[in-house]
């Protein structure tokens, strides 16, 4: 393939987020669209989260991850998406020129008329964690354990202690033990699970594997390779509890401790960031401040579904489209939302109302803490209430929507501001 | 038996350096380092500062050996291609009460010959505006500066083997060949070599060859463990090097910019009976961080994304000049048992910043002892250093990949390290072998995602390079192996 | 025969409901808590429980050594040691198309072991 100097659109990252957006960029009129991928194929992460889970909501299927992605790398070939595999996005300017280093076309620059950013998510490491020990081979976050375990082909260590009980450490669980290692325990900080509850019935419960909360490791022994790890109780502090040390023998240490989207390219383009999310200010096409400069997945804030994401991606890539070919008047009239009562955060962080009109808009949250009991998930306007949504519960492992439906197209366009809240019935 | 005119025992800063100032002689020369690594010890895991020299007690060992080699870094850095920036380093005095602190430092480094100068409250806060806003004054020693010490080892010791020496790693001095009450050679853990003249310069280790040649029974070496945070470059950037007032055991915990771009947080000062415990803990970090906090307020613990410690090997040689009253100063000197044996024990701070003048004085202890030393022919003192993609402007990046594709590949995504810098390490003249030798060397797994995203990939390219499965990749050596078994067998072969 | 009660956290859908069983052997007599589905899950559960299995197999002549692959429907639960035993010995060769099936009615229980992405010969 030849690399054009210009593009309509770049999309930077072919896991689900990039797929949907260059896919609906196309179908809304953009001629030349070129998605950017690091790796030797498309897919992102998704071609190594080989369990099921994937297109519940979109395709009423219950996919593995390869296979979810496959569905949306074919249609994007079919629609005449182009992909530059094997290649690395060194810098993208504010005015759109995107710099990429590959193996095979040298250092090439390239101009968009828009760029969406679809880089997903690096892990949490144990620095930012600050665990104190030796530092041996063995020590590894769940998602290079699980490339390896699932793409390249290699069992990381035979005996696993897990730190985090977020989704991808309970699903690795599961997935070592498949592969005939030894889970000896997972340790959680919070008094409650990360992830969902489902994952805990079937990758722990169903194999015997030990979850301890409010428990974290205090220090990791070993020299070369991994001998041991020291767990320790902690109270809702954080602080260990002397006396309830526990060394537990092992070969290697997974973490689960978090994912953190990767805006390093965005935040060298001038895109702002939110510290609360770590992602983009965004409205509600999936905008950043930045105008042309879109943005979807991960790399937003950390969804739990990847059917949302492949939602946000086409949002984005149409809104890109439009952008182009002048559909869409830029940046207009936006009012903002704020994380109210309970919520950590909320996303998009401004909309525009106008665009009600053409069908409802997504906003997604996070709780702040868990709430065992049932709830309303209200959008106000002022004192004015605007929709509210019952939920049996709130936990922060599971991501909440409120939709904000067409009809309320008048009442927030008189709105000045938005406030998100999640309140006890 | 291979035999050799000198055997240098440790691939330190202080080994390295040996190594290349023999180079420059016609003499058979052999460095042994035990890891499979040089540098793997205090070398590598320090403060990264060539010190003004300012400090020392006066009139030790120390604080000569400082004043010499300081002014030698720059044609060294030069020659060898080692990261160096003369920045000049601050004491900074917090609060009214901490400005006396100064006044002695500031005789001291006057009696020592050091430059030093005052600064008021308001120039520091021009110099450094990060620093903490309750500054009192400061000492700016204008010689002072910031090196790679990985590189300081690296550079050195290619130049070395450019020029004849020979290096073995892996390979563990375990005593002396004595015939006749005289060194013929020595004994390793992978045989028996020939020599003259043996220079000890095995760090923590270092009192135990003492002791083998007969030497200083009550010389005893303590390790004493430092450890450092570093922090991510996109959130805080300093291109200063700040000290505290200095307390009665350290230099006290530092705040400093780096060769890579890195801050630096350190370090803190504990007793580590083993001297190969480099652990962090819980308590030293929260130390650092309390103390790093007064100098630089803004600085969060948000920012770390990665930790490490070092041993500083602390000797209990008293100064050799019994009017000086100091209990822990450089030995660098000959075995008063063995003839041919030279100790370097000891080196702690400054001994990163000493080395070029402690490998001169080696070869001086050896002229004194007789040996005619004649120059090499063809001695080359430049060592080019390799490139390094992200260091280079658009244009000779574009040249670099225009020539070897390899390095259009971009393997550790967060320091921009590329597959062709990978593959030059693996293939140097002191060559990469493992994980953490690669890291060192190009800085590579350091950033934000600590080597989750290159892990794998790194791997692979050393399994390829170097001709070996998999699973015997290894992070630092035997017994470091990352990977067990391929998925489906059931168990390791 | 004994009554015995016990908890059993239901997947059926997020909410984890912790379902109160009372049952006699495998037959279920109550189910306090949780809502039709999550009744019918622990009389499912208690009875014939079943997993969606998500496993590879080795395969030659493609991009990766493995190919990742699925059960077309939920399989019994206790046999699972069996089947992954099974796969482990399978060895495919590239290529090798999405969703084709790798193996039918795997171990007699009517569900096949399809593939979870395409891998070309390369």
């Amino acid at each position: 393939m030849t690399i054009r100097k210009n593009y309509d659109v770049v999309v930077v990252g072919s896991g689900p987020g990039g797929l949907a957006a260059a896919i609906a960029a196309k179908k809304n009129g953009a001629q030349d669209v070129l998605v950017i991928e690091r790796d030797v194929e498309p897919g992102g992460i998704l071609l190594q989260c080989i369990h099921n889970g994937f297109g519940v909501e979109i395709f009423k299927q219950d996919l593995p991850g390869p296979s979810y992605a496959q569905r949306f790398i074919n249609e994007a070939l079919e629609v005449g998406v182009e992909f530059l595999l094997d290649s690395m996005v060194l810098e993208i300017t504010r005015d759109h020129r995107v710099t990429i280093a590959s193996k095979r076309y040298g250092i090439v620059t390239i101009q968009a008329k828009a760029v969406v950013l679809a880089m997903g998510c690096r892990e949490r490491t144990r620095a930012q964690v600050r665990l104190p020990g030796t530092r041996p081979a063995g020590v590894f976050t769940a998602g290079t354990a699980q490339r390896w375990v699932n793409v390249e082909g290699y069992m990381p260590g035979k005996n696993f202690v897990i730190l985090g009980s977020g989704d991808i450490g309970m699903i690795m669980a599961r997935r070592l033990t498949f592969e005939g290692a030894k889970v000896e325990r997972v340790l959680e900080v919070m008094p409650y699970l990360s992830g969902l509850t489902r994952n805990y019935v079937q990758c722990l419960l169903d194999y015997g594997i030990e979850l301890q909360l409010m428990h974290t490791v205090k220090n990791i022994i070993g020299k070369k390779r991994v001998e041991a790890i020291e767990a320790v109780a902690v109270d809702e502090k954080w602080n260990p509890i002397p006396g309830t040390e526990e060394v537990i023998p092992c070969d290697t240490l997974l973490l689960s401790v978090g994912l953190i989207p990767e805006n390093e390219l965005s935040r060298q383009a001038g895109v702002l960031i939110d510290p609360v999310t770590a992602g983009p200010f965004v409205d509600d096409t999936f905008q950043t401040n930045i105008p042309g400069i879109f943005s979807a997945g991960n790399v937003v804030h950390v969804y739990d579904l990847v059917d949302w994401v492949t939602e946000a991606g086409l949002t984005a890539g149409k809104a890109a489209a439009r952008l182009i070919s002048g559909a869409e008047p830029g940046h207009s009239k936006t009012i903002p939302v704020r994380a109210g009562e309970n919520v950590r955060y909320v996303v998009p962080h401004t909309l525009n109302p106008d665009h009600l009109a053409e069908g409802d808009i997504r906003v997604q949250m996070r709780v702040r803490a868990p709430i065992e009991a049932p709830v309303w998930v209200e959008a106000r306007a002022g004192e004015r209430m605007l929709t509210r949504k019952g939920e049996p519960y709130a936990r922060p492992g599971e991501m909440v929507t409120l939709t904000l439906k067409s009809a309320l197209l008048d009442e927030l366009k008189a709105a000045e501001e938005l406030t998100i809240a999640i309140v006890r019935r | 038996m291979k035999t050799f005119d000198v055997i240098i025992v440790g691939g330190g800063v202080v080994g390295c350096m040996t190594a290349r100032a023999l180079s420059k002689y016609s003499l058979r020369v052999l460095l042994i380092e035990k890891e499979e690594d040089i540098g793997m010890g205090a070398s590598s895991a320090n403060s990264a500062i060539i010190h003004a020299g300012h400090d020392p007690v006066p009139r030790t060992l120390k604080a000569e050996m400082n004043r010499l080699a300081n002014p030698m870094w720059d044609s060294i850095s030069e020659e060898l291609g080692i990261p160096f920036k003369r920045t000049g380093a601050y004491v900074v005095a917090i609060g009214q009460d901490e400005l006396g602190c100064l006044d002695p430092l500031e005789e001291r480094g006057r009696v020592n010959g050091i430059r030093v100068e005052c600064i008021s409250a308001d120039d520091m806060l021009k110099r450094e505006p990060l620093i903490n806003p309750g500054v009192s004054g400061a000492l700016f020693t204008p010689t002072a500066g910031m090196v790679d010490p990985f590189a300081a080892c690296l550079a050195p010791l290619e130049n070395a083997v450019l020029n004849g020496v020979e290096v073995m790693t892996d390979t563990a001095f375990t005593g002396f060949i004595v015939e006749g009450g005289k060194m013929t050679g020595i004994r390793t853990s992978r045989g028996d070599f020939g020599c003259r003249w043996l220079v000890n310069a095995a760090g923590a280790f270092s009192d135990d060859i003492m002791h083998l040649a007969g030497d200083a029974p009550e010389f005893e070496i303590r390790t004493r463990k430092g450890e450092y945070y570093i922090l991510d470059k996109s959130e805080i950037q300093l291109n200063n090097i700040l000290f505290p007032v200095p307390t009665s055991t350290s230099k006290g915990i530092l705040v400093l910019g780096s060769t890579h771009g890195n801050v630096l947080v350190g370090p803190n000062s504990s007793n580590e009976s083993d001297k190969e415990n480099s652990a962090v803990t819980r308590d030293g970090l929260e130390e650092i961080w309390g103390s790093a906090a007064k100098l630089v307020p803004s600085i969060t613990p948000r920012s770390i994304i990665a930790v490490f410690a070092g041993l500083r090997a602390t000797g209990n040689a008293p100064c050799r000049n019994k009017q000086v009253d100091y209990g822990h100063d450089f030995v660098i000197e000959p075995s008063s048992h063995l003839q041919g044996v030279i100790h370097l024990a000891g080196i702690e701070s400054p001994g990163l910043s000493a080395a070029p003048a402690i490998a001169q004085r080696v070869v001086e202890l050896m002229k004194d002892a007789g040996e005619i030393l004649t120059d090499k022919e063809n001695w080359n003192p430049i060592r080019v250093p390799r490139p390094r993609f992200n260091h280079l402007s658009r244009p000779e990046q574009v040249a670099l990949v225009a020539k070897d594709d390899r390095y259009g590949r971009i393997i550790c995504r967060c320091e921009m390290i590329t597959e062709g810098e990978i593959v030059a390490e693996i293939h140097s003249a002191v060559p990469a072998r493992t994980y953490d030798a690669i890291k060192r060397r190009t800085w590579l797994g350091t950033g934000r995602c600590l080597g989750s995203f290159d892990m794998p990939r790194v791997v692979s390219i050393l399994s390829r390079e170097l001709g070996i499965p998999a699973t015997e990749v290894t992070k630092k050596g035997r017994g470091s192996e990352f990977l067990f078994r391929s998925t489906k067998e059931v168990e390791a072969k | 025969m004994a009554t015995i009660e016990e908890k059993l956290i239901c997947v059926t859908c997020p909410k984890g409901c912790t379902l109160m069983v009372t049952r006699e052997g495998k037959t279920v007599l109550s189910v306090e808590n949780g809502c039709k589905r999550g009744h019918e899950y622990a009389r499912q559960e208690l009875t014939d429980p079943r997993r969606m299995v998500a496993s590879s197999v080795k395969i030659k002549g493609g991009i990766h050594p493995l190919m990742p692959v699925y059960t077309s429907a939920p399989f019994p639960k206790p046999r699972i040691p069996e089947l992954l035993a099974v796969l482990r010995k399978v060895e495919l060769q590239a290529p090798v198309s999405l969703d084709h099936v790798v193996m039918t009615d795997v171990l007699g229980s009517g569900i096949d072991i399809k593939a979870s992405r395409e891998m070309r010969k390369i």
